[in-house]
């Protein structure tokens, strides 16, 4: 009863923020109502007994992507106000690419078929006897090592490229040095100049 | 998994490891000795972590096999690709030394890049899984967009980096649009299990999946109708990591291809076949009248790779062992005739620079009869003229093409070869006939040895070949 309860809750949370996502005039509403929706989900997992999934979503996306957003959102000064000229005139278009999705979804809805293992997966969401991260775990550094391992090396080619690509040395850049700074002696920077009345030290 | 079992999977991969881990002590290496002997050690020590690489899988593995979970297989097939790859490869590091110490682009990060991309081809000729098979292509094709616009300030190798990465990052997602579908109809990743859900009896679902799996990678080995991109990045990318690319990622995607069309979906020959057929007649025909036009020798060799990788796909077509054994010789000698001819194309350089097109090699059979003669055999060779290696290459290709009955698509290859020869005698032509005085500066060592060598190599393979023939008829095709 009370697990059902707080189904419907995060669900309709979820729903009406994401709504509200698309609906928002500022941008910066949108963005903190999309960290709301992350926040249901994470609680939908939660319910399914998927907890480190759940604190993955609020680790990654709530704590990297949605505040990554926010940034690119505050910093970048788009109009939205600009953006959304037009929406009357594309309106009608929109709403066939939409119907014309809806009618798709529908199809595939009616004529879907779940295979057999699925069924079984869905009554068991987690194995027996092990720990949601320990069967993660054995799916990721044990089962799928391989492909760990190979995404690591295509990120490490990512990184070298992203350097390779755009870091320059430029050679008349002033650096702070801290070592020069602390070695630097009173004689080196001070010089006592006997200067004569109304001619300055010229130069 | 036991220890035991860990360290014969693991033995598998040795020259994989070898070349990965070696990317990244060279990495470190480089980055804490400042200065231009350690960008040579770096260069020096990739190039031995390639040849080291190819005797590793020569004699350094333990036995044959598939490791992780039939993930990785390690078979004849992937043995004879890895040598041939790290060796390719290591044959474009040394070509590319002296041309990026003139260039000034002598980084660390160009043998670094390479050396992983050839990680990523192992991987790829290994592959025995949908998401190993897209791990490699990935990691071979992520450093080869680097490579390609590693030469930054130049307005061409930008361009050339961008567009390959444009439209590889398309094909990419065609090919993981038709994994997806093949692993949805399937329900599995692992190729011995499409194998037998395939034998169990192909579906519409099925067959669609595998095409765009077969488009996607038809981008890789730039077959028609997927081949736009190919001349322009030939042209724009820096002329060594053009010879890099003609070579080494062609033969692992064609190899990869190869593996999935005969292994998981060899049940389904009937409904690949005609998608082959078409791909390798357009690609055939699309590189010969292509070519015609060209100016630039760049774009010449690329609209001559896409040719060839057209009688690549003839010989895949023919879906029979004789077949992939023409493949590998053929796509071999190919590799044989393209280093060489990049070499010639690295050894164009006047005072003031390179030069690229096909009118400035006027008059040089006269002026250097060596590099003369080497450019003739290269290009009689990568043409099909009688009697060189090239010839024999094409010829195989046809050969199983005849016996898999595919008789309409052996004359056309025979016909598209013919046009094709036009382009390549025309460059043969300019260099024996025509006058001009362009001075070419002598080139690099490392330049001149292996445009040389390749040039003799197109005739004095010839026994070697024979010797395969023969070994191919009295032991049988499937033993390399």
């Amino acid at each position: 009863m009370l697990a059902s309860l707080a189904f419907w809750a995060f669900s309709g949370v979820a729903i009406l923020s994401a709504l509200m996502v698309v609906i928002a005039r500022n941008p910066v509403r949108s963005v903190l109502f999309l960290i709301l929706a992350f926040f249901s989900a994470a609680g939908l997992f939660v319910l399914l007994g998927a907890e480190f999934l759940a604190m993955l979503l609020i680790v990654v996306y709530v704590g990297a992507v949605a505040v990554l957003f926010l940034f690119v959102v505050m910093m970048l000064d788009v109009d939205f106000t600009e953006l959304k000229q037009g929406f009357l005139e594309y309106a009608p278009l929109g709403a066939i690419v939409a119907l014309i999705l809806a009618i798709e979804l529908a199809m595939i809805g009616l004529t879907w078929r779940a295979s057999e293992q699925a069924e079984a997966l869905r009554a068991a969401v987690m194995p027996d006897g092990v720990s949601n991260i320990e069967a993660l775990g054995v799916i990721l550094y044990d089962d799928y090592v391989y492909f760990f391992q190979a995404s690591g090396l295509v990120l490490l080619v990512a990184m070298i490229g992203a350097i390779v690509l755009t870091l320059r040395h430029k050679p008349h850049v002033k650096r702070q040095s801290v070592s020069a700074q602390v070695g630097r002696r009173r004689e080196d920077a001070v010089e006592l100049v006997d200067v004569k009345p109304g001619q300055g030290i010229g130069e | 998994m036991t220890a035991d079992m860990l360290s014969q999977e693991i033995s598998l991969l040795l020259p994989e490891i070898l070349l990965a881990g070696g990317a990244m002590v060279l990495l470190m290496l480089g980055v804490f000795m400042e200065g231009e002997r350690a960008t040579r050690l770096v260069y020096t020590l990739s190039i031995l972590a390639l040849i080291g690489a190819a005797l590793l899988a020569l004699f350094g593995t333990g036995g044959e096999g598939t490791a992780f979970g039939g993930a990785f297989v390690f078979d004849p097939l992937a043995k004879f690709s890895k040598v041939a790859i790290a060796l390719v490869a290591a044959l474009t590091l040394t070509l590319a030394l002296p041309y990026l110490d003139k260039e000034k682009l002598l980084k660390i990060e160009y043998p670094i890049l390479a050396i992983l991309a050839a990680t990523g081809m192992g991987m790829m000729v290994s592959a025995n899984d949908l998401i190993s098979m897209y791990m490699g292509i990935e990691l071979q094709s992520l450093a080869l967009y680097v490579l390609a616009a590693f030469n930054r300030d130049s307005l061409r190798a930008s361009e050339a980096g961008l567009k390959y990465f444009v439209l590889g990052a398309l094909s990419s997602g065609l090919l993981l649009y038709g994994a997806s579908l093949v692993y949805g109809f399937t329900g599995a990743t692992g190729f011995e299990e499409i194998a037998q859900a395939v034998a169990a009896g192909p579906t519409v679902g099925l067959t669609f999946g595998l095409v765009f799996v077969i488009c996607g990678l038809a981008f890789k080995v730039s077959a028609a109708p997927f081949h736009m991109w190919t001349p322009d990045v030939y042209e724009g990318a820096p002329t060594p990591v053009t010879a890099f690319f003609a070579t080494a990622p062609k033969f692992a995607a064609i190899v990869l291809l190869a593996r999935i069309l005969v292994e998981p979906f060899g049940g389904m020959i009937d409904q690949w076949r005609d998608v082959v057929w078409m791909i390798a007649a357009l690609s055939m025909g699309v590189g010969a009248f292509g070519a015609l036009t060209q100016t630039n020798i760049k774009r010449l060799l690329a609209y001559s790779s896409i040719s060839n990788m057209g009688y690549a796909l003839v010989a895949i077509a023919s879906g029979s062992q004789t077949g992939l054994w023409a493949l590998l010789v053929f796509m071999s000698l190919y590799m044989v005739g393209v280093v060489g001819a990049f070499g010639a194309v690295l050894s164009m350089r006047t005072k003031e620079g390179m030069v690229e097109n096909i009118s400035d090699l006027a008059g040089l059979a006269q002026r250097n009869p060596g590099l003369g003669w080497s450019i003739t055999a290269l290009m009689f060779s990568i043409g099909g003229l009688p009697f060189m290696v090239g010839f024999f290459g094409k010829f195989f290709v046809i050969y199983s093409a005849v016996q898999a009955d595919l008789i309409i698509l052996s004359v056309l290859a025979v016909l598209f070869s013919v046009v094709s020869a036009a382009y390549y005698l025309r460059v043969v032509k300019v260099m024996w006939f025509d006058s001009s005085d362009i001075e070419f500066v002598p080139s690099a060592m490392s330049i001149y040895w292996v445009t040389r060598m390749a040039g003799l190599a197109t005739v004095l393979l010839l026994p070697v070949l024979g010797w395969l023939v023969y070994r191919a008829f009295s032991v049988g095709l499937a033993t390399f």
